[in-house]
C-alpha cells in the first residue's frame, strides 16, 4: 500500500529545521561540556550525537505508517506509559533526589518524557471520538481530566515538578483548543485559584524555596537564588554578539549550573549573544508555525488534534525554559527540547516531530 | 478542517506574543543591561589575590643580620588527590614520624566542600624532613610542600625585648586607621622595634589578578603587581656586646643597659628572663600565651625600661651633687661614721657594721658610707634631693623611642601628703638619701645618669634605631637628641667623677671588682634592699635569707674615664651586693667591648 505521493509530500522543510536545531545543539553542547583543563567531558557530546542519530531514525520510522492506526493504539500506549511510570517507582535509578530513570545497561530512559506524546495521542483520540459536540462542558471532560491527573501525579511523585506541570499545561491547551464552554472555563479558573494554597502545601521544601527565590532572588544568592543569578549573568554578559565559541566564562568556569541540561540556552546566549539567541528562537518559532500549518492542512480532526498537541509541547517547553533561564519564571526544571542534553527528551521530541511529518505527508490522502 | 482555522490563528498569535516577550526580555538582559552583567561575569571570573611583601630585614650597628625572612616549607595534603587516607598517614609517619591519628584528625577538621583546598599538616619542616618527603612524593599522592616567606629571628631570643615580635592584627588596630592597608590575618609588629617601625618595615603588598573557576580554583594569572619590599633597618645595638650581656644574665633575673654616653645610642639592652620571638610566628596556642603573660618572672617585660627598683647607693651620686650645688657641704669636711646614725629615737645603720671612721665626700662615695649621706640628706631635706634627682633625669621617662617606659619615682613631701594623706617623716629623708624609702628608678635611667657626668651633663634621649632604608640612602638616620642638661658647676661634676673613678680604682672602693687593666673605669655600686637591714640581720647568716628577699644588686659603670664610650647599668634582681654580684659582670662587658672597639671604632662611636 506504499504510495508514491508520500515521497513527493515528504516534509523537507521540517527536516531541515530539525537538522539545523540539532547542529546548533551539538555545537552548544560541545562548549557546555568542554572541560576546564585536560581531556574528558567529551563523553556527553558523543552520546548526544548518538541520541540525535537515533532520534532521526525514530523520526523517519514515525513516518512509515499511517497515523490513523494510532486511534486504535491510543489507550494501549497510554496504559503502557503509565505502567512504565509505575515501574520507575520500584526499579528506577535515584539521581540527585528524584527517581526518573529506568536503565537498560548503558542506556537509561525517562518514562515521563514518553508519557507526553502518549498523552497527546490519547487526548486526540478522545476529541476525535467525541466530535459531535461543538462545545464541551466539564462533565463531558471527566476522562481527559482523569487521564491528565493520573499521569501528572505519577510524574509529580518522582518528583519532577517541571514535567508534571508541562503535562497539565499541554493537556489544558489541547482541551481549550477543542473548545470548552465559557461558563465551564470560568468555573475551572475559579477552582484553580482556590486550590493554589493546597498545591503550595503539597510542594517539597526545595520547590517552595525555588519559587520564593524567584520572587526575590536576593533572598539567597548563594543557595537557591544562585541558579537564577548566574544564568542571568551568563545571558546578560553575552551582549549583542556573544563572547564567542568556548569563550563563555560563566560556562567554561562552571559558574553556570546545569550547563548542558536545563541551562543550555544560557550557554548559547552567553557565547553567541543576543544575535545567536534570536536565531535559535527563530528556528523554534518556524517549527511551531510549520506545525500549526500542518494542523491547518490536516484533513481530519484526529490529525489536527495530534499536530496541535505536539506543537503545544514544543511551544510550552521553549517558552517555559527560556523564561526560566532569563529569570521570568521560577526554576522548575524543564529542559529545552533538542538543545538540552538528554536521550529521552530527544527521542520523545523526535516521535512528536515524526508524527507531524506523518500528518504532513498524508494531508492529500483520503480515506 | 475549516472549523479549526480561527483557533489555529489564535494559537499563532499566542505563540508570536510569547516569543515577542522572550525576545524583549533577552534584549533587556543582553543589550540594555548587558554591560552590567558583563561586569558581574568578570567579577565572578577574576579574583584579586594578595602577594605579601618581603618585610624589611633588621641588622645590628655593624650590619650583622638579626632578623630575616626565611622560606618556610609547609606540608599540605590535598584531599581530592588522596587515594587512601590511612596509608598516606602511615607513610608520613614512617618518613617524618608524625602521629598518623593526628594527620587523619587534621584532614577531618580541614575538610571542606572544596577537595582541592590544601590542608596544612605541618608547618616549618626541617631541611631533612623536606628532603625525605620530596624523595618519596611519588608514593604520597595528595601530599604537597608549599613555600612561604616567614619572619625569622636569626638568633632566637637575641635582644627580643628591643626587636619585639609580630602578631596578628586585631580588630582595634584595624579600626584605628593606623594600618590603612591592614587586612584581617596580617602579621604586624606588636612590640619593640617591629611595632614602632611597622610602617617602614612592612612594605607594600602586591596583588595578582587570577582567573578562577566557580569553586575558586586558580586557573591563570591575568596580571600581577609585584609587592614592594619593606625597608631594612639597623639597630644601634652591638651584636657582641648584646650577646655578652645576655650571657651574663642567663639564669638570672635582671637587666643590662649599655649606652654610648656621647650620643645616647643603645649599644646593648638585655632583660632576663626573655623569650624567643619565633614562637609568635609559629603561632602560640592559648596555654603557651598565658604561660608567657602570667609567669611571675614576666619574660615579656623589658626590665631595662619597665623594671622599677630602688637605686640603693647609686643615688648617693645625686645626693652628693645636691649637697655640693646647694653649698651645704664642703667636700673636705669629714663626717664621723661609727656605723650608726641616730635621729630622735630612730637608729639608722651603715652597711659597714663597724663604721668607716672619719670620711670626707670623696671617701664616702668610694666606700659608699651610709652615715655620711644620712648626715648630708638630713641637711638637704627630701625636696632638695628630689630637685636634683629630677635634674638628673630621674622620676620621668628617658624619652627612649620604644616607648612603654616606666618613669620610676622620686618622692617629695608634697607627693607623700597627696598620695598617703600623711606628712613626710624626717626618718624617710634619711633612707631616701641612700636611695631607699620610696625612690624607684629604671636601669636605663641609671646608665644615662652615669653617662651624663662624663659628657658635660647631657641627658641624651636613648635611641635604638640607627638607620632605616638603605645604607647610604636612608629614609631615617640616627641623630643624637640632647634632652635635658644637668646644670651643675663643672668643678662639682669633676669632684664626683673623681669619686666614681675612685670607687673602682682606689683601695677599699666598693666597685673594685670592676677594675680592669685595659682602661680606667668609673662606677658606683648599689645594693637595693628588698627588706630592711634589721630584718636582714635577723636571719643571722646571709645565706639564710630566702632568694626572693635578697637584695637587688646594682652597678653603674663608665669606660673609660679618659675616653667615655660606654655607660653601663647592670641590675641583678635578688643578686645580693652590687659590688660582688653586679660589678664583675660590668667588668667583663667593658673588657669585651673595649677589646674590640679599640682604635678607629672608638673614635667613630664617640663623635
Amino acid at each position: 500500500m506504499f504510495d508514491r505521493r508520500l515521497v513527493q509530500n515528504f516534509d523537507w522543510t521540517l527536516l531541515l529545521l530539525l537538522l539545523l536545531i540539532s547542529a546548533v545543539s551539538l555545537i552548544n553542547l560541545y562548549s557546555a561540556t568542554y572541560p576546564i583543563r585536560g581531556a574528558g567531558g567529551a563523553q556527553i557530546f558523543v552520546k548526544q550525537i548518538y541520541w540525535f542519530l537515533m532520534g532521526f531514525m525514530v523520526l523517519l520510522a514515525m513516518t512509515t505508517f499511517d497515523y490513523h492506526h494510532l486511534e486504535r493504539l491510543a489507550y494501549p500506549l497510554y496504559f503502557f506509559a503509565l505502567l512504565l511510570l509505575i515501574i520507575v517507582f520500584f526499579l528506577g535509578d535515584v539521581r540527585s533526589g528524584s527517581q526518573r530513570w529506568i536503565s537498560f545497561g548503558a542506556i537509561s530512559f525517562q518514562p515521563s518524557e514518553f508519557i507526553k506524546v502518549c498523552m497527546v495521542i490519547t487526548l486526540a483520540k478522545f476529541f476525535n471520538d467525541h466530535a459531535q459536540l461543538s462545545e464541551y462542558r466539564l462533565r463531558d471532560l471527566w476522562l481527559p481530566f482523569l487521564q491528565t491527573a493520573v499521569a501528572a501525579l505519577l510524574v509529580l511523585k518522582q518528583p519532577d515538578l517541571g514535567t508534571a506541570l508541562l503535562l497539565v499545561i499541554v493537556s489544558f491547551s489541547i482541551i481549550l483548543f477543542a473548545k470548552v464552554r465559557w461558563r465551564s472555563l470560568l468555573f475551572l479558573v475559579l477552582c484553580t485559584v482556590t486550590s493554589v494554597p493546597f498545591l503550595w502545601m503539597s510542594l517539597k521544601a526545595y520547590q517552595q524555596r525555588r519559587i520564593l527565590t524567584f520572587l526575590n532572588p536576593d533572598l539567597d544568592p548563594l543557595g537557591a537564588g544562585y541558579h537564577i543569578n548566574q544564568s542571568k549573568i551568563a545571558i546578560g554578559s553575552g551582549l549583542l554578539w556573544g563572547k564567542g565559541f568556548l569563550e563563555g566564562t560563566q560556562t567554561r568556569l562552571h559558574f553556570l549550573p546545569e550547563r548542558h541540561t536545563d541551562f543550555a540556552f544560557s550557554v548559547l546566549a552567553e557565547e553567541w549573544g543576543f544575535a545567536g539567541a534570536l536565531i535559535l528562537l527563530a528556528l523554534y518559532f518556524f517549527v511551531i508555525l510549520w506545525g500549526i500549518n500542518i494542523a491547518r492542512s490536516s484533513k481530519d480532526r484526529f490529525g489536527v488534534m495530534i499536530a496541535v498537541g505536539v506543537v503545544a509541547i514544543l511551544f510550552w517547553q521553549t517558552a517555559i525554559n527560556v523564561s526560566m533561564t532569563t529569570g521570568l519564571l521560577p526554576v522548575v526544571g524543564i529542559p529545552l527540547a533538542m538543545l538540552s542534553y538528554g536521550g529521552s527528551s530527544i527521542i520523545s521530541t523526535m516521535i512528536g516531530m515524526g508524527l507531524l511529518m506523518n500528518i504532513s505527508m498524508r494531508r492529500f490522502m483520503f480515506q | 478542517m475549516e472549523a479549526f482555522s480561527t483557533r489555529l490563528k489564535i494559537f499563532v498569535i499566542i505563540a508570536a506574543a510569547a516569543f515577542g516577550v522572550l525576545i524583549l526580555r533577552l534584549w533587556l538582559l543582553q543589550v540594555v543591561h548587558g554591560p552590567e552583567y558583563r561586569v558581574k561575569s568578570e567579577n565572578n571570573r577574576i579574583q584579586l589575590q594578595d602577594i605579601p611583601p618581603f618585610r624589611g630585614m633588621i641588622f645590628d650597628r655593624n650590619g650583622e643580620l638579626l632578623v630575616d625572612n626565611r622560606p618556610s616549607f609547609d606540608l599540605f595534603l590535598i584531599p581530592e588527590d588522596i587515594q587512601n587516607r590511612k596509608n598516606l598517614a602511615e607513610s608520613i609517619h614512617r618518613l617524618i614520624s608524625l602521629d598518623p591519628g593526628y594527620v587523619i584528625e587534621k584532614l577531618k577538621e580541614g575538610s571542606s566542600q572544596y577537595g582541592f583546598r590544601p590542608i596544612p599538616i605541618k608547618r616549618n619542616l626541617s631541611r631533612d624532613e623536606v628532603a625525605v618527603l620530596e624523595a618519596s612524593f611519588f608514593n604520597l599522592p595528595g601530599a604537597a610542600i608549599q613555600v612561604k616567606p616567614r619572619r625569622f629571628y636569626v638568633m632566637n631570643d637575641f635582644a627580643s625585648h628591643v626587636i619585639g615580635y609580630l602578631g596578628e592584627i586585631n580588630d582595634r588596630q584595624l579600626k584605628s586607621g593606623r594600618h590603612p592597608d591592614g587586612k584581617p590575618g596580617d602579621l604586624i609588629g606588636q612590640f619593640g622595634v617591629e611595632r614602632i617601625r611597622q610602617k617602614e618595615l612592612q612594605g607594600m603588598r602586591g596583588g595578582e589578578q587570577v582567573e578562577v573557576d566557580a569553586a575558586g580554583r586558580r586557573l591563570a594569572v591575568l596580571s600581577r603587581k609585584p609587592p614592594i619590599a619593606g625597608e631594612n633597618l639597623a639597630l644601634t645595638l652591638d651584636k657582641n656586646l648584646q650577646l655578652a650581656a645576655q650571657k651574663a644574665l642567663s639564669g638570672k633575673k635582671g637587666a643590662i643597659v649599655a649606652i654610648n654616653p656621647m650620643n645616647g645610642e643603645i649599644l646593648a639592652m638585655a632583660s632576663s628572663p626573655s623569650y624567643n620571638p619565633n614562637i609568635f610566628i609559629e603561632g602560640l596556642d592559648r596555654s603557651e600565651w598565658s604561660d608567657l603573660t602570667t609567669s611571675k618572672d614576666f619574660p615579656l617585660q623589658n626590665r631595662a625600661i619597665q623594671g622599677q627598683y630602688p637605686p640603693g647607693s647609686i643615688f648617693k651620686i645625686v645626693v652628693a651633687l645636691a649637697g655640693l650645688e646647694e653649698g651645704l657641704i664642703d667636700p673636705r669636711e669629714p663626717v664621723f661614721c661609727g656605723g650608726i646614725f641616730k635621729l630622735g629615737t630612730q637608729t639608722f645603720r651603715c652597711w659597714r657594721k663597724q663604721g668607716h671612721g672619719k670620711v670626707d665626700l670623696h671617701r664616702a662615695l668610694v666606700e659608699s658610707c651610709d652615715v655620711y649621706f644620712y648626715t648630708l640628706g638630713r641637711r638637704l631635706g627630701v625636696d632638695k634631693i628630689a630637685k636634683y634627682a629630677k635634674m638628673c633625669g630621674l622620676g620621668r621617662a628617658s624619652g627612649f623611642e620604644l616607648g612603654s617606659e616606666k618613669e620610676g619615682l622620686i618622692p617629695t613631701s608634697e607627693w607623700k601628703l597627696k598620695r598617703f594623706g600623711v606628712p613626710w617623716q624626717p626618718g624617710e629623708t634619711i633612707s631616701t638619701s641612700i636611695g631607699q624609702s620610696f625612690v624607684l628608678v629604671t636601669p636605663i635611667q641609671m646608665a644615662r645618669l652615669i653617662g651624663a657626668f662624663f659628657n658635660g651633663g647631657f641627658l641624651y634621649e636613648p635611641r635604638v634605631v640607627k638607620w632605616v632604608g638603605k645604607e647610604g640612602e636612608e629614609s631615617y638616620k640616627f641623630t643624637p637628641h640632647q634632652g635635658a642638661k644637668i646644670r651643675a658647676k663643672e668643678e662639682h661634676l669633676a669632684l664626683l667623677r673623681d669619686a666614681l673613678i675612685g670607687a673602682v680604682n682606689e683601695p677599699r672602693g666598693t666597685g673594685s671588682k670592676c677594675k680592669i687593666k685595659e682602661g680606667r673605669v668609673a662606677g658606683k655600686t648599689g645594693t637595693a634592699q628588698v627588706i630592711s637591714l634589721d630584718k636582714e640581720r635577723s636571719f643571722g647568716k646571709k645565706d639564710a635569707i630566702p632568694p626572693e628577699l635578697k637584695d637587688h644588686a646594682w652597678f653603674v659603670a663608665l669606660a673609660t674615664a679618659e675616653n667615655p664610650v660606654l655607660a653601663l647599668a647592670v641590675l641583678i634582681e635578688n643578686g645580693g651586693g652590687g659590688g660582688s654580684a653586679a660589678a664583675p659582670i660590668a667588668a667583663e662587658l667593658i673588657r669585651a667591648y673595649l677589646g674590640r672597639v679599640e682604635g678607629d671604632q672608638v673614635v667613630a662611636s664617640t663623635n
